[in-house]
């Protein structure tokens, strides 16, 4: 037998200067830009913004703990983001109860509640998943989707616990305060969000690193071949399980304090598909595509909505156009323009992504302004969709033509474009 | 001294078909030993049963005198039995080095455990290094498993087999589809990895099967018709018969 000892064996993990490059540069990146936006003196608008963002992102990225590390398709985290929100509100009532009447809650910061939604959502995600995690694949989609459906008619049913239609109220300016923050003002709210979105996505970036995280991967990739290094994936499913339900839950704390509300609403199936979205839309494949994923859809859902009442039509149509064009969501479409950049930058392959860029763009004005045509037109208030000062009535027959003509260029410029690309690979 | 492994009257049907039909077998300790036998003999189902991926019907299966039926997979390889499969069965999206770190994971006593950073557990690294420098896939160590070369592949589906330190190794056609060379490094590979431990290999090849093994079993439509040396199974006219039906054209791939 050879001897192996320490200094014979090659050392094959990366360089310390990798390590800091990919693993803690990113960190620091994100801890500095979250110091320096209070800085630029946000708006009150703005702020209420980037705390939602703050919130989805780690909402997000505890999904994408199942969904992108383990392989797991779950259509109910809303559950143990709503139960870690439940008990984050109802701490917060017992904080405020104490304050007066005493007790130990009297000594609890509203600044740590999220670390009892993370219990909450952990006490969840170890009940609901014992059963759920002993079946993979479609069945465990069908399972969460079954559970999240039933939880989210209970929380209409168990006034006592979930608070009916109203849900449950609170006031977070109570107990003791917290690095001198009351938690009043929108801006100190801010301070309360940066840290545990900063704390959340360090962690669960941690897990990604530990025995644990790694074992998760191998499970998403060949459960079978799991069982024979000495492993149970389903064991290993639960307790990835439990982890995600714990950070959906401190992502549920950090809402209740924001919001000072929790309704039953948050544990329905619609903000667990609007959770699917941010991963997906984001990139699961990338531990950062959810927190793009998460950026892109809040914004979205504040600003969109505005401007049209068809915005949940474009969500759709970008989900599915992501999936059909870029499976690698945001982040891959990020990497392979930085990579791009780097290794094939000619006039060529500048003007082939402009002529790409040009085709999707008339893709989006064409479909857009026909869209927009359709949701007036069957409002029947005789509105006019009025982009940049233009006139286009649906009752007429030119702005239609418009939108089809755009459209109908885009496309066929894309095969086109597809064609030539086909024809040089060949 | 208890028999690595033992199979007692081993039995398998799916539905009407009766697939093993009481196998009884004896692997001793530090041996190598062959199974033989034309296609659907039933070779990899009893590596199944074997390895506790399917539950056998009835009979005993015995590793180091320790009954493992109906022990769940990972039980057995707990217990220090490892196998590999016919059609490489590895983490296609990670490198090799993670294929690699996975499969010691458990044996350095790491369990499930989520408060460690895994890149700072030496023990593991060196295991890992270790494993990877003996089989030479040192150089690929970075490389996505999945864009290994098929030779490759094979050799990481072995190293991942050996890499837990399991005493007793199944090893299912190894250098199936490998071209001569390959199979000539392969068999070089197998030697080593099997030393000092106890080996069960399936192999179609009966170059490497006569080359390498202590003893040879040779299953026929579920039942084991013969088991010894070589020599005893190359003069053996039952197997001559029942396995090629044709005794010279057995005599010649066995020479």
């Amino acid at each position: 037998m050879t001897d192996y000892s320490v200094d014979l064996v090659p050392d094959l993990a990366p360089s310390s200067q990798y390590k800091f490059a990919t693993r803690v540069l990113p960190l620091l990146l994100m801890a500095l830009l979250l110091l320096v936006i209070p800085l630029l003196e946000p708006s009150r608008t703005s702020l209420s913004l980037l705390n939602a963002v703050g919130i989805n992102i780690v909402f997000a990225l505890s999904y994408n703990m199942l969904l992108g590390q383990a392989g797991m398709l779950s259509f109910g985290h809303a559950v143990y983001f709503g139960f870690g929100g439940y008990a984050a509100m109802h701490a917060m009532n017992w904080i405020e109860t104490a304050s007066y009447d005493g007790g130990v809650w009297a000594a609890f910061p509203v600044f740590a509640l999220p670390l009892v939604g993370f219990a909450g959502g952990a006490a969840a995600g170890a009940v609901i998943g014992w059963p759920s995690c002993r079946r993979a694949g479609v069945p465990f989609a069908m399972i969460s989707l079954g559970l999240a459906e039933l939880i989210a008619a209970a929380g209409l049913m168990f006034v006592g616990l979930f608070g009916g239609e109203e849900g449950i109220t609170g006031d977070r300016m109570n107990g003791v305060e917290a690095f001198g923050l009351s938690l009043g003002p929108i801006g100190e709210v801010y301070w309360f969000i940066a840290f545990w979105a900063f704390a959340g996505t360090a962690l669960m970036y941690a897990f990604t690193r530990t025995p644990l995280g790694k074992l998760a991967q191998a499970v998403r990739d060949n459960p079978e071949r799991v069982q024979f290094v000495g492993y149970n994936p389903n064991k290993v499913r639960y307790l990835v399980f439990i982890a995600a339900g714990g950070f959906a839950g401190l992502a549920g704390g950090m809402s209740a304090v924001n919001y000072e509300i929790f309704t039953p609403e948050s544990l329905s199936v619609i903000p667990s598909g609007l959770v699917l979205l941010m991963a997906y839309i984001g990139g699961a494949r990338y531990f950062a595509g959810p927190i793009l994923g998460a950026i892109m859809l809040t914004y979205m859902q504040s600003n969109f909505s505005d401007y049209s009442e068809a915005w949940l039509l474009y969500l759709g149509l970008l989900f599915i156009g992501m999936i059909m064009f870029a499976p690698r969501g945001l982040a891959g479409l990020l990497l392979s323009a930085v990579s791009g950049i780097q290794h094939s930058l000619t006039v060529k392959s500048l003007l082939r992504w402009g002529a790409y860029c040009t085709a999707g763009l008339l893709v989006v004005v064409g479909g857009v302004t026909l869209i927009e045509l359709a949701v007036r037109r069957s409002n029947g208030f005789g509105e006019v969709f009025e982009p940049f000062g233009l006139h286009l009535s649906p009752e007429q027959v030119l702005p239609w033509m418009y939108g089809g003509v755009l459209l109908a260029a885009g496309v066929g410029l894309l095969t086109a474009l597809h064609k030539v690309g086909e024809g040089e690979s060949k | 001294m208890t028999a690595a492994l033992q199979l007692k009257d081993v039995c398998k049907s799916f539905g009407p078909a009766n697939v093993i039909e009481g196998v009884s077998l004896e692997v001793k300790r530090g041996e190598r030993h062959a199974i033989i036998g034309p296609n659907g003999a039933g070779k990899s189902t009893l590596f199944n049963l074997i390895s506790g991926l399917f539950p056998s019907t009835s009979g005993q299966i015995l590793l180091s005198g320790r009954q493992i039926c109906g022990l769940k997979p990972f039980e057995i390889n707990r217990l220090g039995l490892s196998r590999s499969f016919q059609v490489s069965n590895i983490f296609a999206n990670m490198s090799v080095r993670e294929n690699v770190r996975c499969a010691v994971l458990w044996s350095l006593g790491y369990g499930h455990s989520f408060w460690r950073n895994i890149g700072n557990l030496k023990e593991v690294q060196r295991k890992t290094a270790e494993v990877l420098d003996k089989v030479g896939l040192s150089d690929k160590a970075d490389v996505p498993a999945v864009l290994l070369t098929y030779a490759d592949q094979r050799t990481l589906e072995i190293a991942i087999t050996i890499a837990g330190g399991a005493d007793v190794i199944l090893l299912d056609e190894p250098t199936a589809g490998m071209s001569h060379s390959e199979t000539n490094r392969a068999i070089e590979l197998i030697e080593m990895a099997s030393e000092g431990k106890t080996l069960l290999i399936v192999e179609h090849d009966m170059g490497v099967v006569f080359g390498l093994s202590d003893r040879i079993s040779v299953l026929v439509y579920g039942e084991i018709i013969a088991t010894g040396t070589p020599e005893e199974i190359r003069g053996d006219a039952r197997v001559r018969e029942a396995y090629l039906g044709d005794e010279a054209d057995f005599a010649e791939v066995t020479a």
